[in-house]
């Protein structure tokens, strides 16, 4: 009988997890707990963020998921998760009338940077040049001053979030060559990528600058970095977006709230995004895309 | 035998044995189902042709809506491609392996062959992708001299490794199962050890390693992880071993986070995903027919 009754149990426990898999977290806002999924760019912030706003509010559960940006968007649509992380306005990803039942919260910027290998000797190009390398028109680092070294493309696939930004904002829109370029979308594997590749170039979220294993391209000029981001002179960046369906309410709320905390705000810089307060100069949301 | 006894000692037990295997079969025909409804949009909802879909290589779905091109020939050529390579790579270590471990040494082959091999399979295609990418890929551009060594070699040799355990184990049980007449009779007519393992034994396994090999094929076609860490995933046939490439899996793990569902890019990852699913079911038939050849030969 003892078999007899582990089965049952068994089965019991089974329906179980089938039920707390399947319930409607729209419907548990008024509890405390939070589900986010989306971009994987800004996981880590949201998840450094959900561990020091439990620390202060210690019966809320928050679970935060990556999946890519058109994953959370659809998510949050759905209403499978709260929050939907994005790094791209969901009017690029949606049609008006989808897009228009999500609440956009803009929780910080990020930059995004031409980043080459060490040993190409370049570290400033002008806007032209870059645009001449990504469209295949400069095939060797040398037409531009470094060294003598075949230019590797390493791009990221076309859906990403992160390429729409670098065309639109690095290469004036220009559509970039494709069917000799590399192709990656994990930035961590992407910049050991670079690191290892002689003459290769690509493009990392600020983030992912922490070490020297790659060199950052100034373009025109102007650094890499959040005060030239601030100011107007670097325009290679883009906001990270926490997307509501419909206005939020309870912890919901609290938690987006949180992001505009000094406390948050810190954490914010320290793993390397930066503060949407300091721009003085803003973006909107483009008409929809192709 | 009373009526509770009975249905402790038998009902329950079968019951629970055919719910099980049932709950297999719907699972397998649910998900396969999903794969047409969700992969067959493409053609019906976006209106493409299964001909542009197969043959051309224009890729530029589009982002909502339709009206952009789902050409996927370079993703298929480049499983087909990559998968034949590390095929050719396996196989022949794979039947050596497999006779050497049933014919030449068991003992040996026992001992340390096999429990070698159990390793292979247990290692998780993450590592392998890793150590590609981090020892294969700088090694073969250093050896061909070129800028980068992301290739289909390199994709191939990742792949060769991680089938050659399929097709070993399958080919050393086809090798065992083979009677010991045989193996007698060749010896009394006078054969070598060595002619009586490829006149005699590898042609009688012959079906049985071929089970092995398309085993280790399907594994091959439907690894994502590893390959898509070493061939450079670029949008272009390859021209030759030492070319980038890019294939079907690649593709479906690279853009299925950043679209959305119901999109012409989504539902062409979806056929894509059901190309997949159609190509392993036509593994396993070739299996089943293999296996129906084999036993006529017996």
């Amino acid at each position: 009988m003892k078999k007899f009754l582990a089965v049952i149990l068994a089965a019991i426990l089974a329906v179980g997890c089938f039920q707390g898999c399947s319930r409607n977290p729209s419907d548990s806002t008024a509890s405390s707990s939070v589900n986010i999924s989306g971009s994987s760019a800004l996981q880590p912030l949201v998840k450094a963020v959900a561990d020091k706003f439990r620390g202060s509010n210690t019966n809320t559960s928050i679970t935060v998921n990556a999946g890519g940006s058109g994953t959370g968007l659809q998510n949050v649509f759905d209403k499978t998760v709260d929050i939907g992380a994005s790094d791209i306005f969901a009017q690029e990803k949606f049609s008006a009338d989808k897009a228009n039942a999500l609440v956009d919260h803009i929780v910080c910027v990020v930059g995004v940077a031409a980043v080459v290998n060490q040993q190409t000797n370049i570290e400033n190009v002008t806007k032209q040049e870059l645009i001449g390398i990504f469209t295949g028109k400069i095939t060797n680092w040398k037409e531009i001053g470094g060294s003598d070294q075949k230019i590797v493309l390493i791009n990221r696939p076309k859906s990403s979030g992160t390429r729409a930004l670098f065309k639109a904002y690095a290469l004036d829109g220009q559509e970039e060559a494709e069917g000799h370029a590399l192709t990656e979308d994990n930035s961590g594997t992407l910049k050991q990528n670079v690191a290892q590749t002689p003459g290769s170039i690509a493009y990392l979220a600020f983030p992912y600058l922490t070490d020297k294993t790659v060199t950052a391209l100034s373009i025109d000029g102007v650094k890499a970095s959040y005060e030239n981001i601030y100011s107007g002179k670097y325009g290679i960046w883009g906001y990270e977006h926490l997307y509501t369906n419909g206005q939020p309410n309870g912890v919901v709320k609290s938690f987006l709230d949180y992001f505009s905390t000094s406390d948050c705000e810190q954490i914010i810089q320290e793993k390397g995004y930066g503060l949407s307060s300091k721009m003085t100069v803003k973006r909107s949301a483009p008409a929809a895309s192709k | 035998m009373n009526k509770a006894d009975r249905f402790r000692k038998e009902t329950l037990g079968r019951s629970l044995v055919t719910l099980a295997g049932l709950f297999i079969i719907l699972l397998t025909l649910t998900i396969g189902a999903f794969l047409v409804y969700r992969g067959s949009a493409t053609f019906f909802v976006d209106k493409h042709n299964i001909f542009e879909f197969l043959f051309s290589s224009d890729w530029e779905p589009a982002q909502q809506g339709s009206g952009g091109k789902v050409g996927a020939a370079i993703f298929l050529v480049g499983s087909i491609f990559i998968s034949g390579l590390a095929l050719l790579i396996a196989l022949p270590f794979s039947i050596a392996a497999a006779v050497f471990m049933t014919e030449i040494s068991p003992n040996f082959g026992n001992m340390l062959l096999q429990p070698a091999i159990e390793i292979f399979v247990g290692i998780p295609s993450v590592v392998y992708g890793w150590v590609g990418l981090t020892v294969l890929v700088p090694w073969i551009a250093k050896v061909f001299s070129l800028a980068y060594g992301y290739s289909v070699l390199a994709g191939a040799i990742v792949l060769a490794v991680m089938i050659f355990p399929t097709i070993t184990s399958v080919s050393a049980d086809a090798i065992r199962s083979v009677p010991s007449e045989y193996r007698e009779a060749a010896y009394s007519l006078g054969s070598t050890r060595w002619q009586m393992i490829y006149k005699v034994i590898l042609p009688t396994a012959a079906p049985g390693i071929l089970t092995g090999v398309v085993l280790g094929l399907a594994r091959a076609f439907g690894e994502a992880l590893a390959v898509s860490m070493v061939i450079g995933k670029m949008q272009a046939f390859p021209t030759s071993v030492l070319s980038p490439t890019t294939n079907l899996t690649a593709e479906i793990t690279a853009d299925m986070g950043n679209t959305t569902t119901g999109s012409e890019w989504n539902n062409a990852i979806w056929s894509m995903a059901l190309l997949l699913f159609i190509i392993s079911f036509l593994f396993i038939l070739l299996i089943r027919l293999i296996g129906k050849v084999g036993n006529k030969t017996k």
